[in-house]
């Protein structure tokens, strides 16, 4: 929060949600400058647009903008969810689209100590409780596919988007747990501290995801 | 689990040095002068409580009490917040006390934390209570005293946004006719989460008028004239009781002279077992975290058998302390260190409390040093301004 120009810092996740939203920006018409996306400075400050872009990664952006050094953030719903950090959630982008699947081997049957890998425990072990389902949730931080394949677990809770990697690794879904899109989500106090600059900035994007839910 | 390390502290627990303590106790003086000249009265209540009494009555979340067994196998728990523990008091020990009672406290309350390791489960609160009054006046004067409050404690820049509960649920009465799905909507925005808010709306049977309605809440938030869009958006008598409630608060917020400090927030929900009229939340410019919170509780007190009206806020000292743009004054008092020899011990210490009992403005501090004159003290001689030296040498 402490820059002079009184820019609005926004949390970017890298890579693919951050080209997403840049192009939403640039559809409603901010005047973000062009190879924008190729810089990998982390803090780019665009005074036209009276923005300051942070990039960090995905499961850090809740972090920033419950903290405040960030006054906003995009951020996919899995993250939100996992993190539970005390953020406002102002607006779903629709954007990034995918969803929280179950998933296991085309052969799987209930086992008596079933095992479950994922980058998401708290989500998935609150999903498996209101099934009303036991089971032990083991914390991975990539290649989840993996778990099942080498009988460390015998299902896995991830996002499937194309499903394409679910596939190439012989997985198949399971159960469908819930859609997942990048929200936007502000700061406590900057929502009402900026409250002006925050609403300007949904009023754009809110323009063009077509929905126009805010007023 | 291993043993901790001997300088180890219990999850969330922290030291706090004299430095700092020095600005966090100039602050609270600051406050409590304030807070004295509007003729609230100081309390100290317990750390320790009945977990079946104020554990139960705390707006404070189950989960996040500390619970601890005593000697007779009753569970207590240390003071979540000390709002709970003055409603005690006024229906038990002040029971004969006529209303309002005024109180204010200075303590640390206590909540436990599972994200951060860093994060502290101790906190200091300074906190005013004003029990017996309904009227509006009383919320006025309560978020008055907020605003006096921040500025007093050297907070430059900040603004507090005000809502009310009864606004909310008298418009979801009126539009919402499931009850669980009133309390959804109402969950969700408690929960921050305007998106689900929406969605949830979007769901429900409703007009699409109606459905409007709901989706403007979310922008009744700014100056006074959003009072005016929300009473245009309701029939529903509580709902518009809740605005012009609001809208006296004006009247006599603006008697004070604080309506620059205050922005309204009809989304503004917290504590909903707790709070049941006008909120308010304060908010410092550079800082993520609110640094004051309070509102209307009327049904607290009944829970300890004196039922009557109430409202307070409490301010969260260690936040204060970041957004406070005060140093403690520099010292006028002239700091002497007196350094002595064995030999000379008696003449020291008589000289020393000489110095004390006379100048009331001088810090006297003494020390032993060793027989052989040294350079080296053992405590730095530029942190005084004047150092005696009684080692049979004179004095330097």
């Amino acid at each position: 929060m402490n820059n002079q120009d009184n820019l609005l810092t926004i949390a970017m996740p890298k890579g693919r949600i951050f080209e997403e939203a840049v192009e939403l920006l640039r559809k409603a018409e901010l005047p973000l400058p062009p190879e924008f996306e190729e810089s990998r400075r982390l803090i780019i400050d665009v005074p036209e647009a009276g923005l300051r872009f942070m990039l960090a990664k995905p499961v850090d952006v809740p972090t920033y903008v419950e903290y405040g050094t960030a006054d906003l953030g995009v951020v996919g719903k899995d993250v939100l969810v996992e993190e539970e950090r005390d953020v406002y959630e102002l607006l779903d982008l629709e954007i990034s689209r995918c969803h929280m699947a179950v998933a296991g081997l085309p052969d799987w049957k209930p086992t008596h100590t079933p095992r479950v890998a994922t980058k998401y425990p708290r989500l998935a072990s609150r999903y498996f409780r209101e099934q009303g389902h036991q089971v032990e949730v083991i914390k991975l931080n990539g290649s989840i596919e993996l778990a099942p394949l080498i009988g460390l677990a015998d299902r896995i809770v991830d996002i499937v988007s194309t499903g394409r990697t679910l596939r190439e690794n012989g997985l198949v879904e399971l159960e469908y747990i819930m859609p997942i899109t990048s929200r936007l989500i502000a700061n406590r106090v900057s929502y009402r501290m900026k409250s002006q600059q925050v609403d300007h900035i949904c009023q754009r994007f809110s323009s063009v995801i077509g929905k126009g839910e805010t007023e | 689990m291993p043993k901790p390390l001997g300088f180890e502290k219990p999850l969330g627990m922290r030291d706090i040095l004299p430095d700092l303590l020095s600005r966090q106790r100039y602050i609270e003086n600051q406050l409590r002068h304030c807070i004295e000249k509007w003729g609230y009265q100081e309390i100290m209540t317990p750390t320790l409580e009945y977990y079946d009494t104020v554990g139960g009555a705390s707006a404070t979340l189950d989960d996040k009490l500390f619970k601890l067994l005593d000697r007779q196998g009753k569970t207590v728990v240390l003071r979540p917040d000390v709002t709970a523990p003055i409603a005690r008091v006024v229906s038990s020990l002040l029971k004969e006390e006529p209303f309002p009672i005024r109180l204010y406290y200075h303590a640390n309350v206590f909540r436990t934390q599972e994200k951060e390791a860093g994060r502290n489960a101790e906190f200091y609160q300074t906190g005013v209570e004003l029990i017996g009054e309904q009227d509006v006046t009383a919320d006025a004067e309560v978020i008055a005293l907020a605003v006096q409050s921040l500025k007093e404690a050297g907070v430059e820049k900040f603004k507090i946004a005000v809502g009310h509960m009864g606004f909310l649920y008298g418009l979801f009465e009126e539009i919402v006719q499931d009850e669980d799905s009133r309390e959804d909507l109402i969950r969700f925005l408690e929960e921050h989460n305007y998106v689900g808010y929406r969605e949830r709306i979007s769901e429900l049977p409703l007009t699409d008028v109606d459905r409007r309605r709901l989706f403007v809440v979310s922008s009744l938030r700014g100056g006074a004239e959003k009072l005016q869009d929300a009473l245009e958006l309701t029939t529903n008598g509580r709902a518009r009781k809740a605005v012009r409630n609001l809208q006296e608060l004006i009247e006599a917020l603006s008697a004070y002279d604080v309506m620059d400090f205050v922005i309204f927030d009809l989304n503004l929900v917290s504590n909903l077992d707790y709070y049941t009229g006008i909120v308010f939340e304060g908010y410092a410019e550079d800082l993520g975290f609110p640094v004051c919170s309070g509102g209307r509780y009327d049904s607290l007190l009944g829970k300890f058998g004196r039922p009557a009206p109430a409202t307070g806020f409490a301010l969260k000292m260690d936040r204060l302390t970041q957004a406070s743009s005060l140093t403690p004054r520099q010292e006028s008092k002239k700091r002497v260190l007196i350094l002595f020899t064995r030999d000379n011990r008696a003449e020291a210490i008589r000289e020393a409390c000489r110095l004390r009992n006379e100048a009331p403005d001088m810090i006297v501090t003494t020390q032993l040093i060793g027989e052989i004159e040294t350079k080296e003290t053992p405590l730095s001689e530029d942190r005084f301004d004047q150092v005696i030296r009684l080692d049979g040498g004179g004095q330097s």
